[in-house]
């Protein structure tokens, strides 16, 4: 076994350790806390590449690379109950990406929270959450997975509720851990009838895992009282953990709140990690998933079901995302699309098409995050695109990077990453035997990703600045509220309330997340599948051959239209005819109001859920506390009643007729005695005169004894 | 029954009544004296010589005489109308007619008591030295003892204390003489003593 | 009434008279006199059984007397010794005066 897989728990480790110094420390200090965090993902990292250049020095050989370590860790019964890691491709590409964009984020963090006083938890958590997913990607036991994923929610709730004095921030955190858990309830109980069905929770070992054939072929014969296959039942428990953790429908109420978080830990973990862990686990359990008894096949009940969920929630989402005014809310409900993409991905192409989305998604919605994180840090902690613009001017390296992730959101052709993953998930659907639906649907979708970034980011960073409340708050030139405010009136504002640039700890991540959203796009294309292969274990090569059969070259064009039709529309109704101020009603408000409510209301799911799921909680714990305390506290009280009835009962007894009788007797004797005591006179004759009659007495015994 | 029986008899129980009903104690004594002669001579007509001499010798001549030293030792200058008896006295005659009915009865009413009087005994001294000395010989040893005790014990008994008080209040005496005689030198232990006291 | 008959009933009456004397009078000495008639009863008692029973010769009867007496003497000695201490811490003879004994 290489070094680094003999050493994989490591990489999780480091960043464990360093939550765990930051967090005992009495003192916050902040140059060791950001020196803890930061040197330990540097250090998981480099340990990560060294994963990545394992697996690629042994891409190739016979079949997948996998290399698993297992350790005993709690005895169960006469079974041991393992803990373990896997090296393998998929953890390999997946270790990188993570460690890396963790990295970027830290380093925008350090510029981002250094006014925030709580800097050095900030830092904890984060350093806790990337040990947690850092094991999320390398547990190669159920089990495993499931402790750090459990971590991971965990300090997504910490982080959501960061500053938790805001109300709102902490019901956010609350509803995001409270509806990932409904999701994780499957996941246990997913687990839980896999360890009764195949006796092991280890994924891979040595022919015996869980996901490797001989387990695999005994779930899928065995069949449950449904008439559904053991390992789909399975499969879909698994699942509704993901739907939980990548908010899919119906739980992805909890993404778009979790935005009462810092900027990057949105970034991190509601954009680039955590949700994907969802889609990661997906993949991971992807031969439960597709395993069919006429041999794998991508056509499976599981797998019907994830894609139809995943291109559900894409639509869904998307549509929300047009009419949403939050710069972050508007990102996260493009984040709740892009994973239904995923899931679409998943269950019409495969690991590869999914993760490859995942990947690419990774890299350019942390940019667009942290982009948006340094637009609000520049606008002074403004939140709402209605009150931005013009920022173009005023911040331009924010300006291009974010420009670069937006087109790679919308798919902009050839150049960048997110047009080659959306379009190989797009071939794939396309070519899906069940249905053509899921296919229109992500057609859909794109065109209303490409629709709301260019609203989003024209509104932003074109047409004039608008936040005229704060200019007139602190200018010293009053200036009219309804002012148009032109670019040359730039040096009559007083200098802080102008929007600035970020510093350089802020803008170079963002520059570094650009390249790579340009560059990523290139491993993946139709002419040279690396990813695929990469993940499959197969050797590929450049093949422009590949580029024309099956329709792939027509679906690239007809996506490209898709992408350009969108970018249009976008244009021509908020790029061209700019607002001019942040009161002023929308464009498609003014065109559709009913069904631009509707989508601006997120279609009432967090209303509708409130009337019927929270009612009825609530409703249930009511009824819950009347029986505690009326039935069964009756019943306690009743018999407590008891108990003190026979207790006084007893008391009485003790007092009245036991101690009574005892001491009446005693009395009497004592009385008597003192009677009888009477008789001593102590005068002699009164003893003769008894004497005498004894005598009589005894006398008249003997004559008559005789007698008789 | 002869007469004199009965004469003897009478005396004797009148003289016992009177013993123990006279206001005077002197009287009582003599009565009792004039009682215990007349069973002296019960005894002399039952044939039991050496009794009733031994009675006369011993009660008449010694108890009865003990019997005035005790009265005349204990004579208090007390009121002579002092209630001579008992309260209660009621139960006590009561008791002791009773006593005497029971006695009587059984006396009267036992069957198998012999009626014939048997021919007299030889009672003579010698006999009586004789028995003595073989086959009572233990009680005459033991009433020896006991009369030893007697006379011990009733001497100690009615003995006055005079020795032993007189050694304390000797011993007193001399304690204040000798505080009175100190050379002045030990004025300081006196003054003490004094301011202690 | 046989003569014997007579003797008991002669000693029974001076037994009475002797047991009413003791626990009647208050003088201590007067009990003892009392006490004394009614040994001298049980010695006339004994005399004559000694004299109409059977064997006379073994002169059982006269022994028991003569030993009886003999203690009468030392226990009238005794006692009469008792009441003169007792009369010299006392100051009386009454025998109600002496009731230390009280229970």
């Amino acid at each position: 076994m290489t070094w680094i897989a003999q050493n994989l728990w490591l990489i999780p480790v480091l960043p464990l350790v360093a939550s765990g110094v930051i967090a005992v420390n009495k003192q916050p200090q902040r140059k060791l806390a950001v020196t803890l965090a930061i040197g330990s993902m540097v250090m998981a990292f480099l340990l990560s590449l060294c994963a990545f250049s394992a697996t690629l020095i042994h891409h190739g050989e016979s079949g997948v690379f996998r290399e698993v370590a297992s350790f005993n860790w709690l005895q169960f019964g006469g079974q041991w109950l393992q803990l373990g890691w896997v090296l393998d491709p998929l953890t390999a590409i997946m270790l990188v990406m993570v460690s890396f964009v963790s990295l970027l984020i830290f380093i925008f963090s350090v510029g981002y929270m250094a006014h925030d006083e709580n800097f050095t938890r900030f830092f904890c958590f984060m350093s806790l959450f990337a040990a947690a997913m850092l094991g999320v990607v390398i547990a190669n036991n159920l089990l495993l997975f499931f402790v750090c994923w459990e971590i991971v929610g965990l300090t997504s709730y910490l982080l959501i509720g960061f500053w938790y004095h805001k109300p709102s921030a902490a019901a956010a955190a609350k509803k995001a851990f409270i509806t990932t858990r409904i999701g994780d309830l499957g996941l246990l109980l997913g687990m839980v009838w896999l360890y009764a069905e195949t006796g092991t929770l280890n994924f891979y070992a040595n022919g015996n895992g869980c996901l490797e054939q001989s387990a695999l072929t005994a779930m899928v014969t065995h069949m449950t009282a449904a008439g559904m296959a053991v390992s789909t039942a399975i499969g879909l428990l698994i699942f509704l953990g993901a739907v939980g953790k990548s908010g899919q429908l119906p739980l992805h109420v909890w993404l778009p709140d979790a935005m009462e978080g810092p900027t990057p830990v949105s970034a991190l973990i509601h954009a680039a990690t955590m949700v994907a862990a969802g889609v990661f686990l997906v993949a991971r359990v992807y031969p439960l998933m597709s395993v069919h008894l006429d041999g794998a096949a991508a056509e499976t009940t599981a797998l019907t079901v994830v894609t139809w969920i995943g291109a559900l929630t894409a639509i869904f989402a998307a549509s929300i995302a047009v009419a949403q005014t939050d710069i972050k809310r508007i990102l996260a409900y493009s984040t709740v699309s892009q994973l239904g993409y995923m899931m679409l991905g998943l269950g019409v192409g495969g690991v590869a098409v999914g993760m490859f989305h995942l990947i690419t998604h990774a890299f350019f919605k942390a940019l667009l995050f942290l982009g948006s994180g340094s637009v609000i840090h520049g606008c002074h902690e403004e939140q709402d695109v209605r009150k931005m613009g013009g920022l173009k001017k005023f911040m331009p390296v924010t300006f291009a990077t974010y420009a670069i992730g937006m087109l790679a959101l919308a798919g902009f052709p050839l150049f960048f990453s997110g047009f080659w993953s959306k379009d190989e998930i797009l071939h794939a659907a396309h070519g899906w035997p069940v249905s053509h639906i899921p296919f229109l649907l992500g057609c859909a979708g794109a065109l209303l990703t490409a629709f709301y970034m260019t609203r989003q980011v024209a509104l932003v960073f074109f047409g004039e600045y608008r936040s005229s409340g704060r200019q007139s708050a602190h200018s010293s030139s009053k200036t009219d509220k309804h002012e148009k405010s032109a670019p040359t009136h730039v040096g009559g504002y007083e200098g802080k309330d102008e929007p600035h640039e970020s510093p350089a700890v802020m803008t170079v991540p963002l520059v570094i997340l650009a390249g790579f959203a340009i560059l990523l796009g290139f491993i993946g294309t139709p002419a040279w599948p690396w990813f695929d292969g990469f993940l499959n274990g197969e050797p590929a090569g450049f093949n422009f051959a590949r580029l024309t059969e099956g329709g792939t070259l027509g679906l690239m064009l007809a996506s490209a239209v898709i992408v350009f039709a969108g970018l249009g529309l976008g244009w021509w109704f908020y790029g061209k005819r700019q607002r001019k101020t942040a009161e002023e009603p929308d464009a498609l408000q003014v065109m559709q109001p009913g069904a631009f409510a509707l989508l601006e209301n997120k279609y009432f799911v967090d209303e509708i859920y409130d009337a019927t799921v929270v009612r009825f909680n609530a409703w249930a714990a009511r009824a819950s506390d009347f029986l505690d305390r009326w039935i069964w506290g009756g019943v306690v009280l009743l018999v407590t009643w008891v108990t003190l009835g026979l207790a006084r009962l007893y008391r009485f007894t003790d007092e009245f007729v036991v101690d009574l009788g005892f001491d009446t007797g005693c009395e009497t004797l004592r009385e008597g005695g003192g009677e009888i005591s009477k008789w001593h006179t102590g005068r002699v004759q009164t003893y003769l005169r008894v004497i005498g009659v004894a005598l009589v007495v005894l006398i008249l015994f003997l004559i008559w004894g005789r007698k008789a | 029954m002869s007469p004199a029986f009965l004469i003897i008899a009478i005396v004797t129980l009148l003289a016992a009544a009177a013993a123990m009903s006279l206001r005077n104690l002197v009287h009582c004594a003599l009565s009792l004296v004039v009682a215990l002669a007349g069973l002296a001579a019960l005894y002399l007509q039952l044939d039991a010589q050496f009794v009733g001499f031994a009675q006369i010798l011993v009660y008449v001549g010694a108890v009865a005489i003990l019997i005035v030293f005790a009265v005349l030792l204990t004579r208090s200058d007390a009121t002579p109308n002092q209630a001579i008896l008992a309260p209660g006295w009621i139960a006590g005659i009561l008791v002791s007619a009773v006593v005497f009915a029971t006695l009587g009865w059984a006396a009267l009413n036992s069957p198998g008591l012999p009626g014939e009087m048997p021919p007299t005994p030889e009672a003579t001294v010698k006999n009586i030295g004789d028995l003595l000395m073989t086959r009572y010989v233990l009680p005459l040893e033991v009433i020896g003892l006991l009369l030893t005790a007697a006379l011990i014990g009733a001497v100690i008994i009615a003995m006055k204390e005079e020795p032993l008080s007189d050694a304390s209040r000797s011993r007193g005496n001399e304690a204040h003489s000798s505080k009175k005689l100190e050379p002045p030198h030990v004025g300081s232990y006196e003054a003490e003593n004094g301011g202690h006291a | 009434m046989t003569p014997l008959q007579g003797c008991l009933l002669v000693s029974a009456l001076l037994f009475a008279i002797g047991l009413a004397g003791a626990v009647t009078r208050r003088n201590a000495i007067l009990a003892l006199v009392g006490i004394e008639l009614m040994l001298n009863a049980a010695n006339l008692n004994f005399i004559a059984f000694w004299r109409y029973g059977p064997h006379p010769e073994a002169l059982t009867g006269m022994m028991v007397v003569i030993f009886s007496i003999a203690i009468a003497a030392a226990e009238a000695a005794v006692g009469l010794a008792l009441i003169i201490a007792i009369y010299r811490h006392y100051r009386t003879a009454n025998l109600d005066e002496m009731k230390n004994l009280k229970g």
